[in-house]
């Protein structure tokens, strides 16, 4: 049994390592077509490994990456794909950050500003997850398509927003929202010998991440969210509300989405939300949940992984190699990751009909039950 | 093999025909709209709403969504649901870019094509071969894309620009096009709309939309109307039952997907001729191109009506810099909205009905608040519009049955 087991979790891990490292090896055949040394690449993003500026902002980034997924890993967990953790993020820092820039907000304590600012981001986040959810609970629009859709429209809505005399105002050549006052703001922790301070608010991810795991394996919640996700019909039958848990699933997941913007609106130097505000972490949360099987720690490793291949994308240039080359990686390992998890689930079910015919042929009169497995 | 074309399981015909909208269903919606918008021009001061110069405008805009539409209604009607449009568009733009600087314009199409069905066998792969998710394969073939790319222009263009692609032959109709010019310039109600529409096919018509026009006739008729049409479709419909019946529904899926990625790479490589390739050309039409497919009701006719539809929202709105057209265009969608409300009304769907009544009367009360629409908005009228057709009419949408669901052969 106990070898059975260390066998399974070496089957688990072969899939993401072995994806990382077929990833690794087409971009190597990538560089080495267009006349680069990949020892060269490889050489350059280990020498930006250890500059403190991009470990700390590789940590910052893993904070919201990791919201990211775990946003789009409730989803998953209940059959929902929700491709709008973009435009849920965007549109909440952006309603978030006018709102704790407003000025009728003025005599309001900073830490009751910082509590009512995240309550609006997880609002906005949740409503905008929520038109999707009711259109596919209500009237069978698949959630892929209205979140894509959602994802436009959330854009359009920012732009709409962003314009002087709305939302925002005209600093420069910059549209931002009003500056919130230090006092709504957050403490970051500024690090000797890097340019940007270590975000505080990265400690809501482990927080939220914390609070994934114990909402999955201990909470009533949690469990009909997993067998839901797992069988349905046999869910359905023993009593779970299936439109019910689809809505709270996403909302859920809508609010978590909400989050990932707060520690660089929060922290980060800005101050306000612009048009230079990040964006494409929403797109990354379903590679990461992919490449982390929306385990709660997988997803940590994942975002960090993640994180830290873009924090040294820029090392590259000083070996006169476009930084793209990490964006081909990603892709090639979120490509390569879904296929090695296809291909050791099908090993494993192979394995266990081995298994369990070998089990049946060691028993008397086993001819017809050894036929019917090996079919 | 060759009673297949009976085969029962494959069309259920009974259970569609009293829902689905044909060819001719589409037609005189066209004509509806059209007569609507003629109206609406003659009624407020948008005088551009049908002029040459905006019809031109509109179908520049409209064919790359329509070749988009095309490419997903080829791998949808095989089963393999395709949100790597994006990324086999972006190929298309890229390798058109690339070899039309220095091979001419038909140099780059072609090339373009050929990196577009690149792109759709490693969707073929991942999707049919490996039977991973067909989305999540599609999202991460974008990402590749993406970077492969800016990778490759950066390297070998250095960030630079490069040269424009030469332009592919236009067709203008000497003295036919002028005269239609002259006639929609007269304001006739109807008759000058025509001429300007007219007008805009016949005044420097580029051959690649002629080509994409010939490939969405085609496209009808090679799914619809012969046996690879069908044994391609069938593999989107039941491919279990394909199978039974000795349908090779891997090989008709790959042939389906790449075709798929050459049309989507043809569109990638529309945007591109005549002008320099840049990055984020392509600008999410891939996903505008499915949103028209899910509005067409996976049918090349509705498919290109939506595409016209949301190439005229993009491309007229140079013609209104005021934004007047389009807020015509929110009297255009209430009233539609209205009628239906009526129609699910007398068929007793009274939730639907109320609901359209409600949206219908919000647009007929902004039209009447205002006088302009934001212009951020225009750009976001597709996706709108495709959630309330998705929202409202979902119950008349059919997407191929067993689209997106992975086929392993012999596993059922």
């Amino acid at each position: 049994m106990a070898r059975f087991s260390l066998r399974s979790l070496g089957l688990a891990a072969a899939a993401p390592v072995g994806a990382v490292i077929i990833a690794a090896a087409i971009s190597s055949i990538v560089l080495m077509i267009t006349g680069h040394s990949p020892v060269d690449a490889a050489i350059g993003m280990w020498s930006g490994l250890g500059k403190t500026r991009i470990q700390i902002s590789a940590i910052n980034n893993a904070g919201a990456y990791y919201l990211a997924a775990v946003a789009v890993a409730i989803g998953f967990k209940m059959n929902l794909l929700n491709i709008g953790v973009e435009g849920q993020y965007t549109l909440a820092a952006m309603i978030a950050a006018a709102f704790a820039g407003a000025r009728w907000l003025g005599d309001v304590p900073g830490v009751l500003r910082v509590v009512l600012t995240f309550l609006v981001a997880i609002l906005v986040g949740a409503a905008w997850a929520g038109i999707a959810v009711v259109l596919k609970v209500t009237r069978g629009v698949s959630e892929v398509i209205s979140t894509i859709m959602l994802n436009s429209i959330a854009g359009a809505l920012i732009a709409y927003l962003m314009v002087p005399g709305r939302m925002a105002i005209l600093d420069g050549n910059l549209k931002h929202t009003v500056d919130i006052p230090n006092d709504g703001l957050v403490g970051a922790i500024s690090i000797s010998g890097s340019t940007t301070p270590l975000y505080t608010l990265t400690l809501v991810a482990v927080v939220v991440g914390i609070a994934y795991a114990l909402l999955l394996n201990r909470t009533v919640f949690g469990f009909s969210l997993r067998a839901t996700g797992l069988n349905p019909a046999a869910a359905i039958a023993s009593g779970i509300g299936a439109k019910k848990m689809a809505i709270t699933a996403m909302l859920i997941s809508g609010g978590v989405a909400g989050l990932v913007g707060m520690a660089e609106l929060l922290n980060g130097g800005a101050h306000h939300y612009s048009q230079e505000f990040p964006t494409g972490y929403g797109i990354m949360g379903i590679a990461i949940a992919l490449l982390g099987r929306n385990s709660p720690i997988g997803m940590a490793l994942a975002a960090l992984l993640w994180s830290f291949l873009g924090g040294v994308s820029n090392s590259l240039q000083s070996k006169h190699i476009p930084k793209e080359l990490v964006t081909i990686m990603q892709g090639l390992i979120v490509l390569c990751v879904v296929i090695a998890y296809e291909v050791v689930r099908r090993y494993k079910i192979r394995l266990e009909q081995r298994e369990v015919a070998r089990a049946l042929s060691d028993s008397p009169g086993s001819d017809l039950a050894e036929a019917g497995v090996t079919a | 093999m060759t009673d297949l074309q009976e085969a029962p399981a494959v069309v259920p015909a009974s259970a569609t025909k009293r829902f689905t909208l044909g060819t001719r269903g589409w037609i005189l919606i066209s004509l509806a709209s059209f007569l609507f918008i003629s109206l609406i021009r003659v009624t407020t001061d948008a005088e551009n709403l049908t002029s040459v110069g905006a019809v031109q405008s509109a179908l520049k805009a409209a064919v790359p969504i329509a070749l988009a539409g095309l490419a997903g209604l080829w791998s949808e009607r095989a089963g393999v649901v395709n949100i790597g449009l994006e990324g086999m568009m972006i190929l298309g733009s890229f390798g058109c870019g690339e070899v039309g600087q220095y091979h001419g314009a038909w140099g780059g199409v072609i090339t373009g094509m050929i990196c577009g069905a690149l792109g759709g066998l490693v969707l073929a792969l991942a999707t049919v071969t490996f039977g991973v998710d067909h989305i999540v394969a599609g999202v991460a073939l974008t990402i590749v894309a993406q970077g492969l790319t800016l990778f490759l222009a950066n390297l070998w263009m250095g960030g630079q620009k490069g040269k424009s692609v030469p332009d592919v032959q236009r067709i203008t109709i000497n003295g036919f096009a002028p005269w239609l010019h002259h006639v929609q310039e007269k304001g006739w109600f109807f008759v000058s709309d025509l001429a300007g529409t007219v007008g805009g096919f016949v005044t420097q018509f580029s051959v690649l939309s002629l080509l994409t026009i010939i490939f969405i006739i085609a496209s009808g008729w090679i799914l619809w109307r012969t046996r690879f049409g069908l044994r391609l479709r069938s593999t989107g419909e039941a491919p279990y039952a394909a199978e039974s019946l000795g349908v090779s529904v891997y090989w008709y899926k790959y042939v389906a997907v790449t075709i798929s990625g050459a049309i989507a790479g043809l569109g990638g490589a529309f945007l591109v001729v005549g002008l320099n390739y840049q990055d984020q050309q392509t600008g999410g039409r891939g996903y505008i191109g499915l949103a028209s497919l899910i509005f067409g009701n996976w049918r090349p006719a509705g498919m290109a009506l939506g595409s016209v539809l949301f190439g005229y929202t993009d491309g007229v709105r140079l013609y209104d810099p005021t934004g007047e057209a389009m807020h015509a265009f929110v009297l255009l969608v209430s009233i539609a909205l209205a009628v239906y409300a009526a129609l699910q009304f007398r068929l007793a769907h009274r939730a639907v009905a109320l609901v359209s009544a409600v949206i219908a009367a919000l647009g007929l009360l902004w039209f009447a608040m205002t006088d302009t629409i934001p212009e951020q908005f225009v750009g976001a009228a597709p996706y709108v519009i495709t959630l309330l057709v998705m929202g409202l009419a979902s119950q008349h949408l059919r997407p191929p049955k067993a689209d997106g669901h992975p086929y392993r052969k012999g596993s059922h």
